[in-house]
């Protein structure tokens, strides 16, 4: 069984400050970490992996310091990894981006199952899984909070809901893009760790893959950034530190004139 | 297609570089310079610019149909009920098609569903098109989609909203790919440009450290989801009077891969946190599994929900289904109360935009109380459940 497990590297948002005399965001010394959605997509991936004695291999679009996301997935046990990097990818938005990864994993041959995070904690979209099983048409099941079953080339899977979950089948090859509950992510074994530093990453350049050009990028990108700026800071109110009886009496105060 | 300095304009003033959210610029002989692997062409270094010495070069291929026409809403129902995010999306949809002069469409998609059109066009649609089918009785990605895509093909909408629940956030995904157009998630501010007449959608990114106002110029339908509680749910007049469109399709459109095998309520979130208008979370301070019961006492005479941070979650007091936050759900209710809540940057991402916080906490230094509208400094097992008692007897006069 082939596992494909896609992942992005973003700025570990914990790490995100505001410069208060510009009202910008400082990056100098941010950490770049896999994005914590993708980290049980890859443990669910590595799962796969061991019951069905497949191999599993994760791809990543971004530019090449993302090669960094990559050796650490193999740390914790991937087989292979392959960066899709090149100047023509700059500027993608979700359609762009599914586009260009749905191109690299018909680049690398069958495979049963591939794998997202629900949504990548910077940009918060959770439109590019879905997106990658429209350009394979391939089923997809979203927010998977387990994997039950996997026989006969179909597998059964509880999606979270608002109320609850569902339980749906689908048949193989599919999409499932996964939530939180779903697993608890391994730490890398000394031996992986080994591995990860000579580990040899496969590089897909826009030429590799069979794709049009005036789809990549920015010129296949339908949405545009016209405007960024800072949020206006939400204001503390009044804190009182007083005695509890008085403090809640004011707060109820508070309470009561909100509610209808 | 790339960013350009025109080295004559600039004067080095550093401007770009200090706005720079991705660190792509730098300066070189006293000149801003980019670093086209990093740069994303955000354009923010362009409004930094004083001296109009950055621009980025598009090339555009293609052009906007000039002949779509109308504002659609994607009105999800589960079971047979019409979703409270929907009748906020009519709202602000209203809105947007009086200021483009045109039609508020209700797209109605599931099985014996026809009576819930009247809702829709009660809440502000002139027409509602309606697709009825035993196939579509529950939400299924590939049927959804298809019937969807048909209708946008079939009418030609300038603009298609739905909301960011998890079908809408599915479901709509993959019909803009289909499509082939633009799609922005989670907006939380929808304007017409008044000269272009285009769609203005304004979102946060990077865990609300920065807003992002984001345009679909040339394709059409230009799409948009917006989560619950953003906006404001459309006024009730049963007055209204509107057009409802049944359409059908070949039956191919109705079939699916996926395949519903049972439907489970968790019975302990019985209200969903992300449509609930108050909601009561306990943190790291409720100490233990069993204290969620004060958090509990104190929803209930509120009519609230509960919620909680990702250390109440983490150390299996709760579900994570009442995860706040950035690893759980965002909320906007009207009122949030934090328990025990420290205020870390994951946890405030998931409410911050609630209409008023209130914060009990026995660390007057805790992040919370800068965020918070009204702050206590206490011990939540004591104000917790006085302020249940008084609320109990203020609310009942």
């Amino acid at each position: 069984m082939n596992i494909i497990i896609c992942i992005k590297q973003v700025p570990d948002t914990t790490d995100v400050k505001i410069n208060p005399e510009t009202n910008t965001l400082v990056r100098e010394g941010v950490q770049s970490i896999i994005n914590p959605f993708d980290m049980y997509a890859i443990e669910e991936g590595l799962r796969l992996k061991e019951q069905f004695n497949g191999k599993a291999t994760v791809v990543t679009m971004g530019p090449p310091q993302a090669e960094s996301a990559l050796r650490e997935a193999i740390s914790m046990g991937i087989d292979e990894a392959v960066l899709v990097s090149d100047r023509a990818f700059a500027g993608s938005d979700t359609l762009a981006t599914s586009y260009t990864l749905a191109a690299a994993i018909k680049k690398l041959g069958e495979f049963s199952i591939i794998l997202c995070g629900k949504q990548a904690s910077d940009g918060d979209t959770a439109q590019v899984g879905p997106g990658i099983s429209t350009h394979l048409d391939i089923p997809q099941v979203t927010y998977v909070k387990k994997i039950e079953s996997i026989k006969n080339g179909v597998a059964v899977v509880e999606r979270m809901t608002e109320e609850g979950y569902d339980v749906v089948e689908t048949p193989l090859p599919c999409l499932f893009t996964v939530v939180k509950e779903i697993n608890e992510p391994r730490t890398p074994s000394l031996k992986g760790k080994m591995r990860a530093k000579s580990a040899k990453i496969q590089l897909l350049s826009a030429q590799l893959l069979d794709c049009e050009a005036d789809r990549l990028g920015l010129k296949g990108s339908p949405t545009q950034v016209v405007k960024i700026f800072s949020p206006e800071r939400r204001k503390g109110g009044e804190v009182y530190q007083g005695p509890i009886e008085e403090s809640v009496e004011k707060v109820v105060c508070a309470i009561k004139s909100l509610i209808p | 297609m790339s960013l350009i300095i025109t080295k004559e304009k600039c004067v080095g003033c550093t401007l770009c570089v200090k706005v720079c959210p991705f660190g792509a610029l730098y300066m070189e002989n006293k000149k801003a310079v980019v670093r086209p692997e990093q740069c994303t062409l955000c354009g923010a270094c362009i409004e930094a610019c004083k001296f109009d010495a950055i621009e980025i070069k598009r090339e555009t291929t293609a052009e906007a149909d000039t002949e779509a026409r109308g504002v659609w809403v994607f009105c999800e129902q589960k079971r047979g009920v019409v979703q409270s995010v929907s009748y906020e999306l009519l709202g602000k949809g209203r809105e947007l098609a009086d200021k483009l002069g045109c039609e508020l469409c209700g797209v109605l998609i599931g099985h014996d569903i026809g009576s819930k059109s009247s809702d829709i066009i009660h809440r502000g649609a002139d027409t509602v098109y309606v697709v009825d089918h035993p196939q579509l009785k529950y939400f299924a990605d590939d049927a959804y989609t298809a019937v969807l895509v048909r209708l946008v093909k079939k009418y030609k909408p300038e603009i298609i909203l739905c909301g960011a629940t998890s079908i809408g956030r599915s479901l709509i995904s993959r019909v803009a790919v289909k499509i082939h157009t633009g799609l922005t998630a989670d907006c939380t501010g929808l304007d017409i440009d008044a000269h272009k007449k285009i769609l203005l959608q304004t979102r946060p990114a990077f865990g609300g450290n920065i807003m992002a106002t984001i345009i679909t110029p040339n394709h059409r339908p230009q799409m948009a989801t917006v989560r619950h509680k953003v906006m404001k749910e459309a006024a009730h007049d049963p007055s209204r009077q509107g057009k409802i469109i049944k359409e059908t399709f070949e039956d191919n459109v109705y079939s699916s891969r996926t395949k519903i095998l049972d439907i489970i309520e968790d019975v302990s979130a019985t209200i969903n946190i992300a449509e609930a208008d108050i909601i009561v979370s306990g943190g790291r301070g409720m100490k233990a599994p069993e204290n969620f019961k004060i958090i509990e006492e104190l929803a209930t005479v509120l009519n609230g929900a509960v919620g909680a941070s990702r250390a109440a979650v983490d150390s299996g007091w709760i579900p994570y289904s009442h995860q706040v936050g950035q690893t759980g759900k965002t909320v906007c209710p009207s009122i949030y109360i934090a328990c025990g809540i420290s205020g870390q940057i994951q946890h405030l991402v998931g409410m911050q935009s609630s209409k008023t916080i209130i914060a009990i906490n026995n660390d007057p230094a805790a992040p919370i109380f800068q965020i918070a509208s009204y702050g206590i400094v206490g011990d939540l097992f004591e104000v917790v459940p006085l302020l249940t008692k008084t609320l109990k007897e203020k609310l009942r006069k």
